[in-house]
């Protein structure tokens, strides 16, 4: 029996993917595991409000910052204060930051060797290194790109990696006007890169339509916020569900009481849970979350650039929702063009430079929940305290985590459309690898777990038994 | 005056003076951790020892030993360094000192000493105690995860602050600071909260309630001006 190990690289965390064949020798069922533990919910237990974001933006190395503003807005619920408003703009101003490196990251360094290079490129060469040597400005374009995110964190946080700004009520320093001008300088340089890689997208589209056919499509909800206005949103706004069609399911939904529409399922053959929309069940209640359903979901973004490219988008699906995960990484470079034009809209706020960035008071209430959109989807931070402040319960609900049925169903779908057989090919596991790296997963924050253990592919027989077992480079 | 030698040099000393204030002047570098001017010296931590090369080698705290004539200490040596490190280990396994979230990350004592005396890793098993935090004061928390049982707090309430509304409980590695007799300290009748145990804290044990991550910067020399201050009789 061939023991082949395959791990799926360029994602973030520990995973394993099992295919089951049926008596035909079809793929029956293909599972996506999450196979590590972390639990931070339960250490958190006993600690102060006070440090909780900090704390639990050690969950993550990539997007510490979002773990940061959404236990922020968690523990502002816990004062119950309302922040100034420049305050709120600082924040949104660092996650549009953090959209923009995070994006970077999974589309130049992460994806685009896939999809520049191919799927049956040596994996030796498929990586950031095989792209500069493939396309030079491309790859230094993804580093400066990402650098200019990270640059906006480091100057409103300090550092690039695990700032401690965002604070319960606000955030710990204003911006100055030398900081806003040095951002501003570098935005059309950014905007330039941004608006290159999404041409190069739609350019070489057609040739992944095979690809995009296959890489999980297929009906499901999506979930993001939106504004009160219907347009896009990151950080504040209400939640809202559309389907397949884009016609909206549920809208106007108070993000504070996710749990009345948010049910989450335990699967015993993985340690990330199954989020599912309570309406419809599990686990017909899948649903989507990130830049993809963020798209499917608004109205409009609410800028010129993302707007127009935003129509493009649309056109792929008539008036329904783009339900192809592989276009994931097309709803990722729109939006950083949106995110963009967004932080050149907050730089010219005349209030971003205010002085009075935090709210200071106590513990007025005992439940608080904090929802915002982190690169990857919809993140919810739920805290309960005692009456001085300790912690005494925590849920979080991560991005990746929301898309766990839908990985699943994608894993399946590739594959039943590239299996042959019962031999794991390259290019199955290739694709694999690239149907999960659709959804830009963070199985370290998912799972709130961390560590180095690489994907393997694992193929059973009708009976249960191990046919084949690939884990690349072991 | 009293002759002695520190690290091979000829110093002078006042009659009654310790063996780390004579140091101090003398430019010779000795870490310390509970000792704080102001307060009286306790020789609690350890991390001042220094050896008497005419005492037969013998260890003792700089900040508690007062000099006596002819006296041969040396105040750093590779054995005192080793020493002065696995003491700091101790305190890093005793309890959960977690800089990453911390209040006093950065303006940390016990964090600065680490840096200090090259402390890389800890290579005793962590005991991770699970230790409650007492933020029932208003103004103030305890976080018994990152104390260090120096002592500075009870000494600055008793001493500087009279109130003695903060003492130990419990003994060895079990031992707390308490408000009182363990009642929650927003309970005690005796504190005053002038928050002299605060700026006094090396760690981020004691802190202001509504300090995130990092902003906790303390006065400890404030202790030693107040008392500086007040008038004598």
């Amino acid at each position: 029996m061939p023991h082949l190990h395959i791990p799926v690289t360029r994602v973030e965390g520990h995973g394993l993917i099992t295919v089951h064949l049926g008596e035909d020798g079809r793929v029956q069922e293909a599972r996506f595991h999450v196979t590590e533990v972390r639990g931070f919910e339960r250490f958190c237990v006993g600690r102060t409000l006070w440090e909780m974001p900090a704390l639990t933006a050690r969950i993550c190395g990539i997007c510490p910052v979002s773990h940061l503003l959404c236990s922020a807005k968690a523990c502002d619920a816990l004062l119950a204060v309302r922040i100034p408003s420049a305050a709120e703009k600082l924040r949104r101003l660092m996650n549009l930051g953090q959209i923009v490196q995070s994006h970077a990251l999974s589309f130049f360094h992460l994806s685009s060797p896939d999809l520049l290079l191919g799927w049956d490129a040596d994996p030796k060469d498929r990586n950031v290194f095989g792209l500069a040597a493939f396309d030079r400005k491309l790859a230094l374009d993804g580093i400066r790109l990402r650098a200019f995110g990270q640059e906006i964190i480091e100057i409103l946080g300090g550092k690039r990696v695990h700032p401690a700004w965002a604070v319960p009520g606000g955030v710990n320093q204003p911006l100055s006007e030398e900081s806003r001008d040095r951002i501003a300088a570098k935005l059309p340089e950014a905007l330039r890169i941004a608006q290159d890689a999404l041409s190069l997208y739609e350019e070489r589209m057609g040739s992944w339509a095979e690809e995009a056919e296959h890489f999980g499509k297929f009906p499901s909800l999506f979930m993001s916020l939106v504004a009160p206005d219907g347009s896009w949103e990151h950080y504040g706004g209400h939640i809202r569900f559309v389907d397949a069609n884009r016609r909206i399911v549920a809208d106007g939904l108070d993000p504070r009481r996710y749990q009345e529409y948010i049910g989450e399922a335990v699967e015993t053959w993985s340690y990330l849970k199954f989020p599912y929309y309570k309406p419809y069940g599990y686990p017909e209640g899948m649903y989507r979350v990130g830049p993809l359903a963020r798209l499917n979901c608004c109205d409009r973004f609410g800028t010129k650039l993302a707007d127009e490219a935003l129509g493009r988008f649309r056109a792929l699906a008539g008036e329904k929702a783009v339900t192809a995960s592989f276009h994931y990484h097309y709803a990722r470079l729109i939006e950083i063009v949106g995110a963009l034009e967004k932080i050149q809209e907050l730089l010219s706020h005349p209030e971003i430079l205010s002085l009075r960035v935090r709210a200071e008071a106590g513990v007025n209430e005992l439940e608080g929940v904090g929802v915002h959109e982190a690169p990857r989807g919809t993140l919810f931070h739920h805290y309960f305290v005692d009456e001085t402040g300790v912690i005494r319960r925590v849920n979080l609900i991560v991005s990746t985590g929301h898309n766990n049925l839908a990985m699943n169903r994608t894993v399946a779908q590739i594959a039943q459309h590239w299996l042959n057989g019962r031999e794991i090919t390259e290019g199955l596991l290739n694709r694999l690898e690239g149907g999960i790296r659709a959804y830009d997963p963070c199985l370290s924050c998912s799972v709130h777990a961390v560590g180095q253990m690489p994907l393997r592919v694992v193929l059973f027989g009708p009976d249960g038994e191990l046919l084949a077992e690939r884990t690349r480079g072991a | 005056m009293i002759t002695l030698t520190i690290d091979g040099v000829r110093v002078q000393a006042e009659e009654g003076e310790t063996v780390l204030e004579v140091a101090k002047k003398a430019g010779v570098r000795i870490p310390t951790l509970c000792y704080l001017e102001g307060l009286s010296p306790r020789g609690a931590c350890r991390l001042c020892l220094v050896e008497v090369r005419n005492w037969g080698g013998r260890l003792v705290p700089s900040c508690a030993t007062p000099v006596q004539e002819g006296m041969d200490v040396v105040a750093n040596s590779p054995r005192l360094k080793e020493l002065r490190r696995t003491i700091l280990e101790m305190l890093f396994a005793e309890r959960n000192h977690i800089c990453a979230f911390c209040v006093s990350n950065g303006h940390c004592e016990l964090q600065d000493l680490a840096m200090e005396l090259g402390m890389d890793h800890v290579r005793l098993p962590y005991r991770w105690p699970l230790l409650p935090l007492d933020l029932s004061h208003a103004k103030y928390g305890l976080d018994h995860n990152r104390c260090v049982l120096c002592g500075r707090c009870v000494e600055a309430c008793s001493e500087v602050e009279g109130a003695m509304t903060l003492g130990f409980s419990g003994r060895g590695v079990f031992t707390l600071v308490e408000a009182d007799l363990g009642d929650p300290w927003g309970k005690s009748p005796t504190c005053t909260g002038c928050g002299k145990c605060v700026q006094g804290c090396p760690t981020g044990a004691l802190f202001e309630k509504g300090k995130a991550t990092s902003e906790q910067v303390k006065r400890p020399q404030i202790l030693a001006e107040v008392t500086e201050r007040r008038p004598r009789a």
